[in-house]
């Protein structure tokens, strides 16, 4: 599904290298996590996969489904599948929730090829999928994520996830400003939207959102690359351990 | 004083080309008094204060500069609402296009016809809230326009009226060079709605005086057309009696030169007035002038100016605009914001925000911003599988939904609304 290989990236402002060399293979249907000590590059890791500007890519390559992510403009990276639900949703003042919905996955569906959703089946489907998440209709008639709180904001994001049905989705931090019960909600559901066909990178500090999104896979990063992988069970042990032992053997 | 020879100069070439319309003596005599105005203020220059980033020149010009025509395809603007349609061609008065100037609780009579009578109401009226107005800013300009537009309309309205009047603005010919003069009073407790829509002619010149009598409302909703030639002044004179309202809101788009003048006076207590504009100009030729003055003469008044622009490949927007708040003018509340979004390096926006205050106990706040598109917002779009330029034009209708929000009739707010998205998306192909 995901390919990346050897990607080194630098943010173009400062000069500064972030990513030094990262690979990564993730097959269809799979989870993976990956963990590791703040500044080590994981945000930047999905801004670049979902298209941000300022950063370059001066090595390495990065294929969703054998098609060359970053060569692409963000709004076709999402139409190829890729999905970045963002650790910090941003406020849009003035955009509608269900505007922004709607126009997002017709533009979606139109670059597919596809038709695009009658008004009527996408107030349908919003709805429903809303009602999972305990999204009630008065936030969908908001402003996009103005003056949501942080638990809505996620709520939202995992609510764009299940409406354009992405293959691949990224998910930075997600549970960052979470309390337990919206964690839950949350995990429940990314949970619903697992399959065969669609696979998920959940970035995260904590093994706690791994206890409700088991994954696969977990990676740990540090200093711009993968430094060890392994199964859930590297989860615990950072969760027990902190990185620095980790750290220290690869050191 | 005597003006400056190339003001005077200017000035007299202006008025031969012209001839004052006939009509009963006190029409007469009003138009006789606005051409002294004339003489003695002389036209605008670039010299002048209030025309400093705004170049007057194609306005005041014995020819008017040409404009082409355009081909419009779209379905009319308001279509939607049931009102009464007085159409007026290159400034001309169409009586086969228009709807019976009749309706409950209102009269509406041709100007031409009004200053033709001997007694009549709008004596009260014609000329005299621009005349107040001419202190202490000079509009020579409104004053021109009194003394030569010879057709308009006059409206008064006596009870809650339900039809909107929509006064419709043709373009048909390249050189029309119109003038319309308007008269609208609403009487003690009335309400009403003018929709104003369509580019008039190649240079047009159009004025309203609107007196709001106590308790009484006054809406106004315009949309000047997309002709990307058209040269316009118009000026809006209101003046508002105790617990009256006032709403207007202009949508611009294109258009080379558009200057909307809107002087207000607040007479009464506890009066509210409200001036909003929406425009979306395009290309270096484009300028559009807000020039507005607030005075607040009465006790507990309220008055709000909200101005937003849209900015790309090199257009420029002025916005001038005051409060004066005057002794005894106690717990005044007065607001004004003039926002640009400037969607490239090459666009300027000029403002000029004003605050005069002589009372001790009011409110009153302004504020202005020019800005680029919010990139992270932006991404966070694209991410989502929107492109670029719709993104933009998304980011576009919210940055304007703060104007638009100042429409009270939300059936005209979603006309308006779409007209816009249509006119963006037409853009965008």
């Amino acid at each position: 599904m995901l390919e990346i290989k050897g990607l080194q990236v630098k943010l173009e402002a400062e000069d500064k290298q972030i990513l030094k060399g990262l690979s990564l293979s993730i097959g269809a249907g799979e989870v993976h996590a990956i963990m590791g000590p703040n500044g080590s590059g994981k945000s930047t890791l999905s801004y670049v996969l979902a298209g941000r500007e300022g950063y370059e890519v001066t090595c390495g390559t990065a294929e969703l489904n054998g098609a060359d992510l970053l060569g692409m403009e963000p709004e076709d990276r999402a139409a190829a599948g890729l999905f970045l639900a963002f650790q910090y949703p941003v406020e849009i003042p003035g955009v509608g929730n269900m505007t922004f919905l709607r126009t997002a996955l017709n533009a979606q569906r139109k670059s597919r090829g596809e038709e695009e959703l009658s008004a009527a089946a996408f107030l349908k489907q919003v709805r429903e999928k809303a009602k999972t998440l305990k999204i009630d209709a008065e936030m969908l008639k908001r402003a996009v994520n103005v003056g949501f709180s942080g638990g809505e904001k996620k709520r939202n994001e995992i609510l764009q996830m299940a409406m354009l049905e992405p293959r691949m989705c990224i998910l930075d931090e997600t549970d960052s400003g979470l309390d337990v019960d919206a964690m839950k909600l949350v995990a429940e559901g990314v949970n619903a939207l697992r399959s065969a066909g669609r696979s998920f990178l959940v970035i995260t500090h904590y093994q706690r959102l791994l206890d409700h999104i088991a994954p696969d896979v977990v990676h740990i990063m540090a200093d711009g690359r993968i430094i060890k992988t392994g199964g859930p069970e590297l989860a615990l042990e950072i969760e027990n351990n902190g990185y620095a032992d980790i750290l220290a053997e690869v050191a | 004083m005597a003006l400056p020879k190339l003001k005077a100069d200017a000035t007299s070439a202006r008025l031969d080309a012209l001839t004052l319309p006939k009509g009963a003596a006190w029409a007469v005599e009003a138009r006789k008094a606005a051409l002294e105005r004339v003489t003695a203020m002389g036209l605008p220059s670039r010299r002048d204060e209030y025309w400093r980033y705004t170049d007057p020149s194609a306005l005041v010009s014995v020819e008017a500069p040409s404009a082409a025509l355009l081909t419009d395809d779209e379905a009319p603007v308001f279509g939607t609402v049931d009102r009464i349609r007085i159409v007026f061609v290159d400034g001309v008065f169409d009586a086969d296009q228009s709807d019976p100037m009749i309706g409950t609780g209102i009269e509406i009579e041709r100007l031409s016809d009004a200053t033709a009578k001997d007694i009549h109401w709008a004596r009260d009226l014609f000329g005299v809230l621009e005349a107040r107005a001419q202190k202490p800013v000079e509009r020579s300009l409104a004053a021109l326009n009194t003394a030569f537009a010879a057709d308009g309309v006059v409206i008064r309205a006596v009870a809650k009226v339900e039809k909107p009047v929509n006064l419709i603005y043709l373009h048909k010919s390249e050189t029309s060079d119109a003038m319309l003069h308007n008269l609208v009073r609403v009487e003690a407790g009335a309400e009403m709605t003018l929709l104003e829509n369509g580019p008039a002619a190649a240079r047009f010149s159009k004025l309203l005086e609107v007196d709001v009598s106590d308790g009484a409302a006054f809406h106004h909703v315009r949309i000047q057309g997309r002709d990307h030639q058209r040269r316009a002044v118009t000026h809006t004179f209101a003046r508002l009696g105790q617990q009256s309202r006032f709403k207007s809101f202009t949508l611009t788009a294109n258009g080379v030169l558009t200057r909307n003048e809107c002087v207000i006076e607040l007479t009464g207590d506890d009066a509210s007035a409200h001036v909003a504009g929406a425009a979306v100009g395009d290309g270096t030729d484009f300028l559009h002038d807000d020039t507005v003055f607030i005075t607040h003469d009465a006790v507990g008044c309220e008055s709000r100016q909200v101005f937003k622009k849209v900015l790309r490949n090199g257009a420029t927007g002025v916005f001038q605009g005051k409060i004066l708040v005057k002794p005894g003018a106690q717990k005044t509340d007065g607001y004004q914001i003039s926002q640009s979004l400037l969607l490239d390096d090459d666009c300027q926006f000029l403002a000029k925000p004003e605050l005069e205050i002589y009372a001790d106990d009011v409110a009153c706040s302004h504020g202005s911003t020019s800005g680029a598109i919010d990139e992270t917002a932006m991404f966070y779009l694209q991410s989502r599988g929107i492109p670029k330029r719709e993104a933009t034009d998304l980011l576009v209708l919210a940055f304007l939904a703060e104007a638009l929000e100042e429409v009270e009739d939300l059936r005209l707010t979603e006309d308006l609304r779409g007209r816009l998205e249509g006119w963006l998306a037409r853009r965008r192909r």
